[in-house]
């Protein structure tokens, strides 16, 4: 990341004549009635004019000025950051791929359902489920896709019912999912462990509850052992379990949700299968279901076997479409190769090597930041800045100077039950040496925090820009580029 | 093959400072009663050369690439400049996650707020999130939003509507007490104005259309902008061929209120349809109920540009039941092929890409019509996309078509029954002449 090169927009390099694009001479006659009557534009007002070197120029330091993956640990918790095996960008790009049409008949991409139809098994496998969709884009769009299925089937019963319960250690997306499918949310307290409380649970599951949407693990990394009779407590009132599958990988070969009583989950293929994040998605929620469910899928179904696969439009009891066309792709043929990759033994490593790199951060840490729950972790570890704080330093001071040693800050508060959180995740995928170098620099952050504060406060030092101005941005919104008048 | 990074050593010694004996013993929480007691039944693991083998082999069973294809209907074969895929793969653009630290994300957050700017430009309108999942979620997005916006529950959807993005829509309102209606089309292929007249009342929230339509007639952005305010509804247009904002005027500038669609023809493949882009933009009165995430411009300590994610008080992680959306990505990847593309084609470029397009669907169109029983079907001004109407059912002229290598276009009758026996032709810059001469002759050989 150089510092000194300031990078202009591209609006402000831009000079009149200059280009990186030429076409072909039209080869068909030219119509002089074009459109006639449509209006249309003089030209495109304030559109850039660059050349093809001033565009690469422009992208290239853009890009310098990114923390990633390729270059070291990105231990945001929750989120999954883990290696993005080059194999599967190549392929997901396959020319047999890439040029194939979603309105084509199925005939003719027979390949292309082939992959789906192979995904929509292995994840079957891998969660025990009786079904999967790989129509959601994303994750937030697999568990609105996932609620709207519970609600179809309550219906089918006849009641929909009312309410869905949520711990209140869940992701946001759960109660913004719940609410959209016409839900009134209640929140579920945690207990002293940072679980489920059951008698909570018990209390609050009536007959006018649609669901509990659980996160197993939940965001604290610790599982909820009770979740055997969680699901009997929903089951036994009538409602459905979802799980949101974001800490999938976790799990993976180990236990599978199908086998613990859930009915409907979803599942990130760019967290636990590996698919890049790209700055903020594409992602990919394919969401799976118990044979009950499997009516209420999205259309289209998959239908056939390999070389003779078909599309099912024809399913009444649908919920319809989540998305056009059949879901994000080129996503799904590099959640593929992960798995074809790694077999059986490579996807249950993906819990194995998860969970002891977490915990071994975990005890590495102990000592110098609080822990809340002392429960068992699983594929993440949340501290907080509790220790930190007698000095003035929190979790936003520690997490901008991590910066400076090289290494991308953890999620910073949150959960929500977690005052000051750091909620740090390595996946399998890390080498020792940089988790040791994570390690020896929070290490390090935490003598400073009682030495030199002030150090902290400044961070980071060795940016392109400082820490910036959140709440003018928020206040003062500026959010396109103008010409100067 | 595997992606782990740790040596047996590594692992024995990590395994020893956690105080567990083996792995399997820091799975001590999960209840041995389920826990799984085999290996998982999934294909034995793969090299990277076997990996290679088994995709090749499976692409191979798709034909479709064999085919001169004028499929369109919401996804469109475009040419791809080199400069999209080659700076679009670097690493530090693929490999991070969303902008949350941005000091070590001024790539990103800058690349998305010029992203946003040439949304604006194109769309003619005050501002624009950082894109959505695909055009069809940014269309019930945008109902979404328009019932918030208005407190009405109602909308009303052209059937010139792509049928899918319908479909999506009614999926998004069903469980949230807002009824849609459908308008017809006249024999322009334009919306019908008398029947949207009538169907439009005080509980309209929106009108929305989709400009190119499905039929890939331009509709009259500003005859119904005035019609939708004149109950006070707002005007969304929905762009499923964004090229076309290249050439024809910008909807906002129209009287649409919002303006979302589909971006995949700015340098994303046609890849079985997704991922892809879509995009929203709106007048800034509707900022705060705008879905989706947004980056704004601001200063460091020192008193540099700096870009950061903002207005995060609308979004789920703050919000929680009470967000716009519970949308908690972007297609952030795709928004920056779509940023590379766009300035890289430039202000003529773009403007040349779209005019060649509409250039060729007129020329390919007065082929087909020469042909003996062929009929434009709607009389509508269209961008790159026309119907024609044949004088034998689709399937059987798709069929003969399909036998001498092309893929003549979408049939309609699935969506639209009365239209049984006519299809939507698509013709982008990268048919030549000679390909749509080739069309035009085998057309009239399965005509016989």
């Amino acid at each position: 990341m150089i510092k000194v090169i300031r990078e202009p927009l591209i609006f402000e390099i831009s000079e009149a004549g200059k280009r990186a694009a030429e076409l072909p001479a039209l080869d068909v006659p030219e119509a002089k009635d074009l459109l006639g009557g449509v209006p249309l534009r003089r030209e495109l007002e304030d559109f850039p004019e660059v050349s093809e070197t001033e565009i690469t120029r422009h992208f290239t330091r853009l890009s310098q000025k990114n923390y990633c993956v390729d270059l070291g640990l990105y231990p945001l918790g929750s989120c999954t950051m883990k290696y993005n095996p080059k194999i599967n960008e190549r392929l997901s790009a396959h020319p047999a791929f890439a040029a194939s049409h979603p309105l084509a008949s199925a005939d003719l991409v027979q390949g292309s359902l082939e992959v789906l139809k192979t995904l929509e098994g292995l994840l079957c496998e891998i969660a025990g489920m009786d079904a999967f969709t790989l129509q959601p884009a994303a994750g937030a769009h697999g568990e609105l896709t996932g609620m709207m299925l519970i609600r179809a089937a309550l219906e089918a019963r006849g009641n929909a019912r009312k309410y869905v319960l949520i711990p209140d250690s869940a992701h946001g997306t759960n109660p913004s999912s719940a609410h959209i499918c016409g839900y009134s949310v209640k929140e579920i307290k945690s207990n002293e462990n940072g679980t489920i409380d059951l008698a909570s649970l018990e209390q609050e599951m009536t007959d006018e509850v649609a669901a509990l949407m659980v996160t197993n693990p939940n965001t604290l990394g610790v599982f909820e052992s009770d979740i055997c009779r969680i699901a009997e407590t929903v089951h036994a009132k009538g409602g459905f379990v979802y799980m949101d599958g974001a800490n999938m990988n976790a799990l993976t070969g180990v236990v599978r949700p199908g086998d613990m009583g859930v009915d409907v989950l979803h599942i990130n293929l760019h967290k636990t299968f590996s698919t890049p994040h790209g700055g903020g998605g594409p992602g990919s929620g394919p969401v799976g279901v118990k044979a009950e469910l499997a009516p209420f899928l999205p259309v289209p179904v998959i239908t056939g076997k390999a070389g003779r696969l078909a599309l099912d439009f024809d399913r009444p009891r649908s919920i319809g479409r989540v998305r056009a066309y059949f879901g994000n792709f080129s996503v799904v043929v590099r959640a593929l190769c992960y798995i074809l990759t790694l077999g059986p033994k490579g996807v249950r490593e993906i819990a194995e090597f998860a969970v002891l790199n977490a915990n071994y951060i975990r005890k590495s840490l102990e000592g110098d930041y609080d822990l809340k729950y002392k429960t068992a972790s699983m594929h993440e570890c949340v501290f907080s800045d509790k220790l930190q704080k007698e000095f003035g330093v929190t979790n936003l001071d520690i997490s901008k100077r991590l910066i400076d040693f090289g290494v991308h800050p953890p999620t910073m508060s949150f959960p929500l039950i977690v005052h000051g959180a750091l909620m740090i995740e390595p996946t399998e995928t890390e080498s020792r040496r940089d988790i040791d170098h994570f390690i020896e620099a929070m290490k390090a952050i935490a003598k400073e925090a009682r030495e030199t504060p002030d150090v902290l406060h400044g961070a980071p030092h060795v940016t392109y820009v400082s820490r910036l101005d959140e709440v003018a941005a928020a206040k003062f919104p500026v959010l396109r580029w103008e010409k100067k008048p | 093959m595997s992606y782990l990074s740790l040596s047996d050593k590594d692992k024995a010694e990590m395994l020893a400072r956690t105080g567990a004996a083996k792995i399997e013993d820091l799975f001590g929480c999960i209840p041995d009663g389920v826990r799984l007691k085999r290996p998982l039944d999934l294909p034995a693991a793969r090299s990277e050369l076997e990996l290679v083998r088994t995709i090749d082999g499976i692409g191979g069973k798709n034909t479709f690439g064999g085919h001169l294809s004028f499929l369109g209907g919401g996804a469109y074969d475009h040419f791809i400049p080199t400069v999209v895929d080659y700076l679009s793969s670097r690493g530090e653009f693929v490999s991070p996650y969303t902008p949350y630290q941005p000091e070590v994300s001024q790539g990103t957050l800058q690349l998305i707020f010029e992203f946003q700017t040439l949304i604006c430009q194109l769309a003619g309108l005050d501002v624009a999130n950082d894109s959505l999942y695909d055009g069809s979620t940014g269309a019930a997005e945008a109902v979404l939003m328009a019932h918030r916006v208005t407190s009405r529950d109602k909308v009303v959807l052209a059937q010139s509507l792509h049928p899918q993005y319908r479909e999506v829509v009614r999926t998004y309102i069903k469980n949230l007490g807002v009824t849609a209606v459908e308008v017809g089309f006249g024999p322009d292929g334009r919306i019908d104005q008398v029947a949207l007249a009538k169907a439009l009342d005080d509980k309209t929230a929106a009108v929305v259309y989709q400009s190119p339509n499905f039929f890939g007639v331009v509709e009259d952005v500003k005859a119904l902008s005035e019609t939708a305010h004149g109950v006070k509804a707002l005007s969304v247009a929905v762009v499923t061929e964004a090229l076309s904002l290249g050439l024809l005027e910008a909807p906002g500038r129209l009287g649409a209120d919002i303006v979302t669609g589909e971006a995949q023809s700015f340098g994303l493949p046609l890849s079985f349809g997704g991922p892809y882009l879509g995009f929203m933009a709106c007048k800034k009165d509707y900022l705060r109920q705008m879905p989706g995430r947004v980056t704004g411009q601001t200063k460091d300590t020192e008193g540099r540009r700096g870009f950061v994610l903002t207005l995060a008080t609308r979004e789920q992680h703050i919000r929680r039941e009470r967000a716009t959306s519970n949308i908690c990505s972007n297609q952030a990847l795709c928004a920056l092929r779509a940023t590379i593309f766009m300035e890289t084609l430039g202000k003529q470029g773009l403007r040349e890409l779209a005019w060649q397009n509409a250039q060729k669907a007129a020329y390919a169109a007065e082929k087909l019509r020469g042909i003996k029983g062929v009929k434009k079907r709607f009389t509508g001004p269209f961008f790159n996309e026309f119907v024609v109407s044949l004088p034998k059912p689709w399937a059987v002229v798709d069929a003969g078509l399909k036998a001498k290598g092309i893929v003549g276009g979408y049939g309609l009758q699935a969506d639209y029954p009365d239209l049984d026996r006519a299809a939507v032709v698509c013709v982008t810059e990268l048919r030549t002449k000679d390909e749509i001469d080739r069309l035009a002759r085998t057309l009239k050989e399965v005509l016989g």
